[in-house]
């Protein structure tokens, strides 16, 4: 009986497993193929060679793009976390009617029903030497020469970065905040804690599963992108997509595929190291 | 058979005409020149052209169905995505629409098929850039991949590039054009003259290069010779000591904030330029008549050490046989016909068969785009709309004064792997 019982399972978990090995197993396994393979100009030769990675690791342009893409993360992980965290806060406390609380979700996102590319470009105009930001602190008096820092900088790249992932924080903050339990903030503040020792006691404690599932989303999304750093920065900075676009856009296929794994292998480290932190699905 | 009243009955023209009535007399009909035969089944044709940007125009699509029949599907993608299309998507695309560096990388990976130059209907007008490689008689051949290298490959199949002309055709030539840099000639102050001219401490973070490592490397070593940095054999395929001297000297002077930003897209220099980012960069023909189109004055400035240039054509896919490569004949030389020709030229590029291109143009059109005359009257550009007032001349003079002067054609180095490499390091530092 417990036999059938077990083959059941496995009939019920195998569209899943069928759909994830088609999707998630066979094309990272193409990637990590590839990325052993040679290459000239025109062609990819099948071979098994280790220069993909030699070339890469060996490289300091390849430490200073990565260290440049965590640095990258690591400031728009913070920016995210504090605004979005203030904000799902703000509408979880602060807000009582359930109503506007849902409307003011819906207003959050509302920027998200356009491209995200032109939320990132539509930043362009404002910031440049002549841009908006420019001429109106001009024509208050408060600088004499534009500042130049504000477009094609690393500024502008973590602006953007947090304009457009900050939502991806305040959602499943704002969820973690909607599940507790109101009488615990009562039963703090009768115990006699001030606001701050409840958010901190209380609040953010029972807040990590949403924190870190926004983290997930924001810092995957950042150290996967390149579009963001390509435009915002001008051209002047790097990242590791943008490396691997450079390289592919020169059918150079065999060190992308390994600069991918490298990635891809420090991105689950990081969401590994998350994850440990905090054990998600026991707190859903 | 009317068409051949134009005379002179060369081998080329006896030959059409001895296969045509050939072919007339199986009912195939499938030869150039006789379109009436095939007419009823070439409606149902469409022919997929990919390629860059630049020439991937929806009026040429429009007018070859009205003069030809048949349908045009025109793809644009930027030219990485181009050379990705062609070497790992074959099947995807009937006509590609390439630029001559890339052939140089694309042609060898046998998805593309040449052409019988037979069937080439103007082939003989074609200028001769692209076959002899020589402007004039006496031009010397510039540097980088010049057209006429990979122009032929030695048979039908090969798809390796012949050292003189052959009978096979890798691309038909639809544009080229000489660049140099753009300036706003109202925020630089002074004379531009030289490539070496970007390099002014006066214009700091306010240049710009383009991020396109193969043409962006170009521009670099215009830049660098210029300024005597570096000496090049040939700056088209440099050594591994020319691109590190070179990109070294590039990370120098981004370090110390020359360059505001490096342009990748056509639209992003336009934008940099409009805007006053930046005075004076790498930019594209068509690029500085938008900027003048928003009533921003733009110079695309002669300088004194050349030009870059650059040219497309298009190839025809490997897999195409039958009715379809009849078709894709046909349509080649009606591109070469004239109209399209014409139609380019006024966008201020370079068209490859000049006679008739000419036929299709005004007196007034034809000595302001190609002969460097002052503007006799309003110049409109192919949509109709008015980008030369009366007494223009075009910046950089006539077509021979501006091919005659190219120093350098985009290219495909054998170090190319190097480069790109070099190049991350660029844009990463």
């Amino acid at each position: 009986m417990s036999r059938i019982n077990a083959w059941i399972a496995y009939l019920q978990v195998a569209p899943l497993a069928l759909v994830f090995l088609l999707f998630l197993v066979v094309p990272i396994a193409t990637i990590i193929v590839v990325s052993f393979f040679d290459y000239n100009t025109t062609q990819i030769i099948p071979a098994f060679i280790l220069q993909n990675y030699d070339e890469l690791l060996t490289s300091p342009v390849t430490w200073r793009t990565y260290l440049q893409t965590i640095e990258f993360a690591a400031i728009t992980w913070v920016l995210t976390l504090v605004i979005g965290f203030a904000v799902a806060y703000f509408m979880a406390f602060h807000v009582r009617s359930p109503t506007v609380q849902t409307v003011l979700f819906l207003i959050c996102t509302i920027p998200f029903w356009t491209s995200n590319v032109i939320r990132m470009i539509s930043w362009i105009p404002f910031l440049g030497r002549n841009g908006l930001a420019n001429t109106t602190l001009l024509n208050l008096g408060l600088i004499r020469e534009p500042l130049e820092f504000l477009l094609f900088s690393d500024f502008a790249v973590v602006l953007a970065y947090v304009h457009l992932y900050t939502l991806f924080m305040v959602v499943p903050i704002f969820n973690s905040m909607m599940r507790i339990d109101r009488s615990l903030l009562e039963a703090a503040r009768a115990a006699g804690a001030s606001g701050w020792q409840t958010l901190w006691n209380v609040i953010v404690p029972l807040c990590k599963p949403g924190i870190a599932i926004g983290s997930i989303f924001v810092v995957t999304i950042v150290m996967g992108d390149f579009v963001t750093v390509r435009l915002m920065s001008g051209g002047q900075s790097a990242s590791v997509g943008l490396m691997m676009m450079n390289a592919m856009s020169l059918l150079q296929y065999p060190a992308a595929a390994a600069n991918a794994v490298i990635l891809l292998l420090l991105v689950l480290f990081t969401v590994a190291a998350m994850m440990r932190m905090v054990d998600i699905r026991k707190e859903l | 058979m009317a068409r051949k009243s134009n005379g002179g009955v060369g081998r080329r023209r006896m030959l059409k005409g001895a296969a045509g009535v050939a072919g007339a007399a199986l009912g195939s009909g499938a030869i150039t020149g006789f379109p009436a035969i095939w007419a009823q089944n070439i409606k149902n044709i469409t022919l997929r052209q990919c390629g860059t940007g630049v020439s991937a125009i929806n009026e040429i699509a429009a007018k070859c169905k009205a003069d030809l029949g048949f349908t045009l599907q025109m793809t644009a993608l930027d030219s990485d995505a181009v050379v990705q299309r062609v070497v790992t998507q074959p099947n995807s695309f009937d006509i590609g629409d390439i630029e001559y560096w890339m052939c140089k990388k694309v042609f060898p990976a046998n998805t593309l098929q040449a052409m019988d130059v037979k069937r080439i209907k103007y082939f003989d007008k074609i200028v001769p850039i692209f076959t002899t490689g020589k402007l004039k008689p006496d031009s010397v051949i510039a540097q980088g991949t010049a057209p006429n290298t990979v122009s032929f490959v030695e048979g039908p199949g090969s798809t390796k590039f012949a050292k003189g002309q052959t009978g096979w055709f890798t691309m038909i030539p639809t544009i080229y054009n000489a660049d140099t840099l753009g300036i706003r000639p109202d925020l630089v102050g002074r004379k531009i003259e030289n490539w070496k001219d970007i390099l002014d401490p006066k214009f700091k973070g306010k240049t710009s290069i383009l991020n396109i490592p193969s043409i962006g490397i170009m521009d670099a070593a215009m830049i660098c010779e210029s300024a005597g940095i570096v000496k090049y054999g040939d700056k088209g395929n440099m050594t591994k000591a020319e691109i590190d001297k070179t990109i070294d000297f590039l990370i120098k002077t981004k370090k110390e904030g020359q360059f505001r930003a490096f342009w990748k897209t056509f639209d992003e220099s336009v934008n940099l330029m409009t805007s006053g980012e930046v005075v004076i960069q790498s930019m594209w023909s068509p690029a500085v008549s938008a900027v003048r189109a928003k009533g921003v004055p733009c110079v695309y400035q002669p300088l004194k050490e050349g030009y870059r240039a650059w040219g497309g054509g298009l190839s025809l896919a490997k897999h195409l046989k039958g009715a379809q490569l009849d078709a894709a004949y046909e349509y080649i030389n009606w591109y070469l016909s004239g109209w399209v020709g014409a139609f380019l030229n006024r966008q201020g590029y370079y068209s490859a068969v000049l006679e008739t291109a000419k036929a299709n143009m005004s007196a007034d059109e034809w000595g302001f785009w190609m002969e460097g005359k002052p503007a006799q009257g309003d110049i409109k550009n192919p949509q109709g709309v008015v980008v030369e007032k009366k007494g223009a001349v075009r910046d950089g003079g006539s077509f021979y004064d501006r091919m005659g002067a190219v120093a350098c054609w985009n290219a495909v180095m054998d170090e190319d792997r190097y480069m790109v490499q070099k190049w991350n390091q660029f844009i990463a530092a």
